[in-house]
């Protein structure tokens, strides 16, 4: 049985691939875990610059916050002769996993507007990286920008990233597009060798009694991985940049899904956080017994299968499928009228 | 006030100068304090940090003291300004002016030509901030460049101002205070005789409150309809300088037009009468802490609290006449007040108040705390360290007394022998006091057997009742005694306030009891006699600057320790409590302030050695001092800092003397101890250690917990098999 498949031009193992998140990548450790659990290739954490310079800031201001006001202390640290405050700590990371680990480490950096960081990406190359996902995580919030102007921006950002370095750079991207296939286009045309679908938003919850918003990481379900299952579906035959799925997969069966609709690889997040490093090994297994109870042979053969364009109902993945979903779903109207 | 000399030659000798070339004034209130220009040669120059801008340079000569003008008309002087507080600000500088005025200096001064000067500053803010990041360099770098640019020249007009300088101190302050304190505060302590100084070296309590300081830009104000009257603002302040009462509804009818009042929500204890949260407007330092930890939040917009920080200037008058209205109010009587809830206790007067501790000091609020408790009956010995320096460096204290005049009386010690100074108090007010009973007995007849007996039966004073019923047969002693033709009489009336019981404390902090004093404290606790200890844990030596000690947490980056702290904290409280008599408390007023009042009280009321270890942040940790206080909740809840009560009385009575009052760690301490820089920036110097040490860290934590626990199931009654 034939589980390898190829991403952003790397040769895979399988499709199983651990996505950017610090709990599972920023440990060396857990590196190692995740390889013997089976990841074929690591997404690490994202580097994210506006927190860096944050950080500088922060740091720079507790060393001198109150000195040279009191004559018997006149500072209340010792003076270091280096700080390490810029990327240097991301990129040692890199390099250990690079000599720790035989799998391919993709490098993860977030941002959203072009500007002397994306630098970085050079810098991430340069400490081993075989790959780069660029995030572009941004919440606009400004009603007088212009989604035009948005996309611009961060088509501009691909194209800085892909100018800085020579290995493959996949984005990372979130459904909120008002034409996502465009978008996808767009950056297919400005050199990205990889899509990512999708971002998942932190939303903030309220808390009613303490009068508090309270950010939360909260981990997906089996239900969210309906949207990068139809978008990559559509996108597949319409794309030339590798599609990778995340948000929602639970099960080996999610990755076969994931797979037919058209992804390389299927990244793996909460399912992980979740259970433990060592459910990557139970999802592999999974997909092996599926595949040999369906008779496939190879991971490659099922490789879009159920895309919009070979799937035996393109509709189902438009418009037309709403009206039928509404319509077939039926529930008696006496159950609607009592309380359950 | 530094002096400064530059010349070609290298200069070896140290004195101060009489004619300067140049003189700088950084802060625009000393103006009204300080004689500033006292040594101005003739045509030299006078730099000002000034609230006016370059756009308005008349309202700065219009703002000086008239005083200032005329030196400056007289002596020719040229004179700079710049509003550096606005510079610095504005450059992502916060609140610090050093390269600011600085970088005036030299472009005034004419000790280096102006633009070599300023191109060896840039080169010096390259070098010092280099290694912290180019954005850091960036900001000081712009800095400099909008110095230059707001730096201007004041147009000298006629010396007609309409300010002048203040006295030190105000007319109506007492005598001594006025006088003798007041000079030492604008700096003319020099020139005092002295026969002008207490020669027994007793200085009057209560003069912090003249000085007036009028450090906040920002200051509390009161929204009495939000507010749920839990006193906690008061009690987390660390100047004392937000306060609440209740009084009766008559009070009201003269009270300022602005004076805020509410009905008191406590319908039983306070049925009827009014309650005020009121601000010191000049003496509060504008922490924000108050506003921190208040639980109250206006329900339409919950961004604003039942106290809110607005601009101090035009609240500075119509609050000071509040304030001075709501002193004047009764203080709620101590025998009724219920001094085991904050809500209430809270109402008890501090007899510490607006110390001149960092704004936003963890240390003081347990002092004011003690001060509110037993003040008016302590006896206090104070390490050497921060609570010294705040708490009687001349010339004014904080600590102060109540309207019959009673207040703690205090004095410093040093570092090792402060412990053994606080027993030497015990010991000497126990024979006092023993001294006086056998004198009123025998003294019975002419006292009378009635007023002898009631007084001699009335040693032990459990409670606020029993302390105020002993002071009033003192009182009706003391006038009888002076009739009473007898020799012990006047002996007695020396010593007849021995007759009611006094609290005596011995406070410091972590440098003194953990380390240099810890000889005489462990001497002390183990005399079995009865004293509180107080220890103010910041986990660092802080007056000195931050130099490790041994309360320092694994980890922990201090002077010292550099690479961060190698080794655990030493666990002070575990080494008291294998004495098995001496009460023992771990409290953190941030994380649980009822805990921490409970351990006040029951530490005061046992009869033997009580140790307190009080959590106190600090500015040497590096941290958001504003959010300090509710960040002690964090601390508690990662296991970092225990809350517990060690009670040998409960021994006798059958009962668990330890009760581990904090629950079980939650989370790693990772989260809490990366929001102090003191963790953090190991991180960014060395991370590797950082990784190393944080693990340990946990694990001493984790260690910890288990150790603890083991000691309560170690006390916990047996239960007996069938
Ligand atoms: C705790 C946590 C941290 C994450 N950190 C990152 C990150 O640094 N960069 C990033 O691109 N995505 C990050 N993500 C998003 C995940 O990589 C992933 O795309 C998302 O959780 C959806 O996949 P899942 O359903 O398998 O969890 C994070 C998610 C979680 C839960
Ligand atoms: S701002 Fe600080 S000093 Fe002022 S009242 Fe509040 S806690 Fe006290
Ligand atoms: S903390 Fe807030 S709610 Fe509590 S007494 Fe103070 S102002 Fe009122
Ligand atoms: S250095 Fe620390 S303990 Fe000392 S006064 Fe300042 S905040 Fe308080």
């Amino acid at each position: 049985m034939d589980l390898t498949t190829t991403y952003l031009g790397l040769n895979l193992k399988s499709p199983l691939v651990p996505s950017a998140a610090a709990p599972l990548s920023d440990d060396l450790d857990n590196l190692r875990h995740l390889e013997d659990a089976g990841a074929a290739a690591i997404v690490l954490h994202s580097l994210f610059e506006e927190q860096l310079v944050r950080e500088k800031f922060e740091l720079h201001h507790h060393l001198e916050y109150g000195t040279e006001s009191f004559a018997e202390s006149l500072t209340y640290f010792p003076e270091p002769d280096t700080f390490h405050t810029g990327p240097e700590l991301y990129l040692e990371h890199i390099r250990e996993a690079k000599a720790a680990l035989s799998i391919p480490i993709i490098a993860s950096l977030n941002g959203f507007s072009p500007g002397g960081w994306t630098e970085y990406a050079k810098l991430m190359e340069e400490a081993g990286a075989d790959a780069i996902e660029l995030n572009l995580y941004f919440v606009p919030t400004d009603p007088d920008v212009s989604g035009a102007a948005i996309e611009t921006m961060f088509i501009e950002t691909l194209r800085d990233v892909k100018y800085s370095v020579e290995i493959p750079v996949a984005v990372k991207l979130s459904p909120y597009f008002s034409n996502l296939a465009n978008m996808a286009k767009r950056l297919d045309k400005a050199g990205a060798d990889g899509l990512v679908l999708f971002n998942r938003f932190m939303q903030p919850d309220i808390n009613p009694e303490e009068l508090e918003v309270e950010a939360v990481a909260n981990l997906s379900g089996g239900g969210d991985l309906r949207l990068p299952l139809r978008w990559i579906a559509i996108l597949h035959d319409r794309v030339g940049a590798d599609l990778a799925a995340t948000g929602g997969i639970q099960h080996g069966r999610d990755v076969i899904k994931a797979v037919m609709a058209g992804a390389k690889v299927a990244q793996v997040c909460s399912a992980l956080l979740r259970h433990g490093f060592p459910y990557l090994t139970k999802l592999e297994d999974e997909i092996r017994h599926w595949m040999e109870e369906y008779e496939y042979e190879s991971i490659a053969q099922m490789h879009g299968s159920m895309s919009q364009a070979n799937s035996p109902d393109a509709s189902a993945f438009e418009r037309a499928q709403y009206v039928r979903a509404i319509e077939s779903f039926y529930v008696p109207d006496a159950a609607l009228r009592v309380l359950h | 006030m530094s002096h400064l000399r530059f010349g070609a030659n290298p200069i070896r000798s140290t004195y101060l100068i009489d004619q300067a070339n140049f003189i700088a004034c950084h802060q625009w209130n000393f103006l009204e304090k300080l004689d500033v220009l006292a040594r101005a040669k003739r045509g030299s120059t006078f730099l000002v940090n000034s609230p006016f801008d370059a756009d308005n340079p008349a309202e700065t000569w219009a703002q000086l003291p008239i005083e200032i003008q005329e030196t400056i008309v007289r002596r020719e002087l040229k004179v700079y300004a710049i509003n550096a507080y606005k510079v610095a600000r504005e450059n992502g500088m916060g609140g610090r002016i050093n390269t600011v005025m600085q970088t005036c200096f030299f472009a005034l001064a004419n000790v280096l030509p102006a633009d070599q000067a300023i191109a060896e500053i840039k080169h010096a803010i390259e070098k010092s901030y280099g290694k912290k990041g180019a954005e850091i360099v960036a900001m000081n770098i712009k800095a400099v460049d909008a110095t230059l640019e707001n730096l201007y020249e004041v147009p000298i007009g006629s010396p007609d101002g309409a300010v002048r300088r203040q006295p030190g101190m105000p007319n109506h302050a007492p005598d001594f205070i006025r006088n003798v304190e007041g000079a030492m505060l604008v700096g003319q302590g020099d020139a005092l005789p002295v026969s002008a100084l207490p020669c027994d070296g007793t200085y009057p309590t209560g003069s912090a409150k003249w000085e007036k300081r009028n450090v906040a830009q920002f200051i509390p104000v009161w929204d009495e309809d939000v507010c749920i009257q839990c006193g906690k603002c008061v009690a987390v302040c660390p100047h004392a300088t937000i306060r609440g009462k209740v009084y009766e509804p008559s009070e009201l009818e003269t009270a300022p037009a602005t004076f805020k009042s509410t009905d008191s929500r406590d319908k039983k204890a306070f049925s009827g009468l009014k309650f005020t949260i009121q601000v010191a407007p000049e003496d509060c330092t504008g922490c924000g802490i108050c506003v921190d930890v208040c639980p109250a939040k206006n329900k339409s917009q919950p961004s604003l609290k039942a106290i809110n920080m607005q601009p101090q200037t035009p609240l500075r008058e119509p609050e000071a006449e509040n304030w001075e209205y709501f002193l004047k109010l009764p203080n709620p009587d101590r025998r009724t007040l219920d001094g085991t809830h904050i809500r209430t206790q809270q109402m008890q007067q501090p007899l510490f108040e607006f110390s001149g501790a960092c704004a936003g000091c963890g240390e003081t609020p347990y002092v004011k705390l003690l001060s509110q408790l037993f003040g008016d009956r302590a006896a206090i010995a104070n390490a050497t360290g921060c609570s010294s320096i705040y708490g009687g460096n001349l010339p004014t204290t904080p600590w102060s007394k109540d309207a019959e005049g009673r207040g703690p009386t205090w004095s410093n010690s040093l570092f090792e022998d402060n412990a053994e100074f606080g027993l030497g108090f015990r010991v000497s007010i126990d024979k006092q006091a023993m001294f006086a009973a056998e004198l009123v007995q025998a003294l019975r007849e002419p006292i009378g057997a009635d007023l002898a007996d009631a007084i001699l039966a009335n040693a032990v004073q459990r409670d606020e009742s029993d302390i105020y019923d002993q002071r009033q047969r003192v009182a009706q002693l003391k006038p009888m005694l002076e009739t009473i033709d007898d020799p012990r009489a006047k002996q007695l009336a020396t010593l007849a306030d021995y007759l009611v019981k006094k609290s005596v404390w011995i406070v410091g902090g972590d440098g003194w009891a953990y380390d240099i004093g810890f000889g005489g404290l462990d001497h002390v606790i183990a005399s079995g006699r009865n004293v509180n200890i107080l220890v103010m844990d910041t986990e660092v030596y802080s007056n000195t600057g931050g130099q490790a000690s041994k309360a320092t947490p694994r980890g922990a980056v201090a002077k010292f320790a550099a690479g961060g702290k190698p080794s655990a904290k030493k666990d002070l409280g575990a080494i008291a409590m294998t004495y098995g008599n001496v009460y023992v408390a771990s409290v953190s007023m941030g994380a649980k302030d009822e805990h921490t009042l409970k351990a006040f009280i029951e530490a005061e009321a046992y009869d033997g050695p009580s140790l307190i270890i009080a959590y106190s942040h600090c500015i040497a940790h590096g941290i958001n001092m504003t959010t300090a206080m509710s960040h002690q909740k964090a601390l508690v809840e990662s296991g970092r800092w225990l809350l517990y009560r060690y009670n040998p009385d409960l021994i006798a009575q059958g009962e668990n003397p330890l009760s581990l009052d904090s629950r079980a760690p939650k989370q790693g301490v990772k989260d809490s101890m990366y929001m102090e820089n003191r963790f953090k920036m190991l991180t960014k110097t060395k991370p590797s250690d950082a990784r190393k040490l944080l693990a340990e860290a946990q694990a001493d934590v984790d260690a910890r917990w288990k150790r603890y626990q083991a000691m309560v199931n170690l006390h916990q009654p047996e239960t007996l098999p069938e």
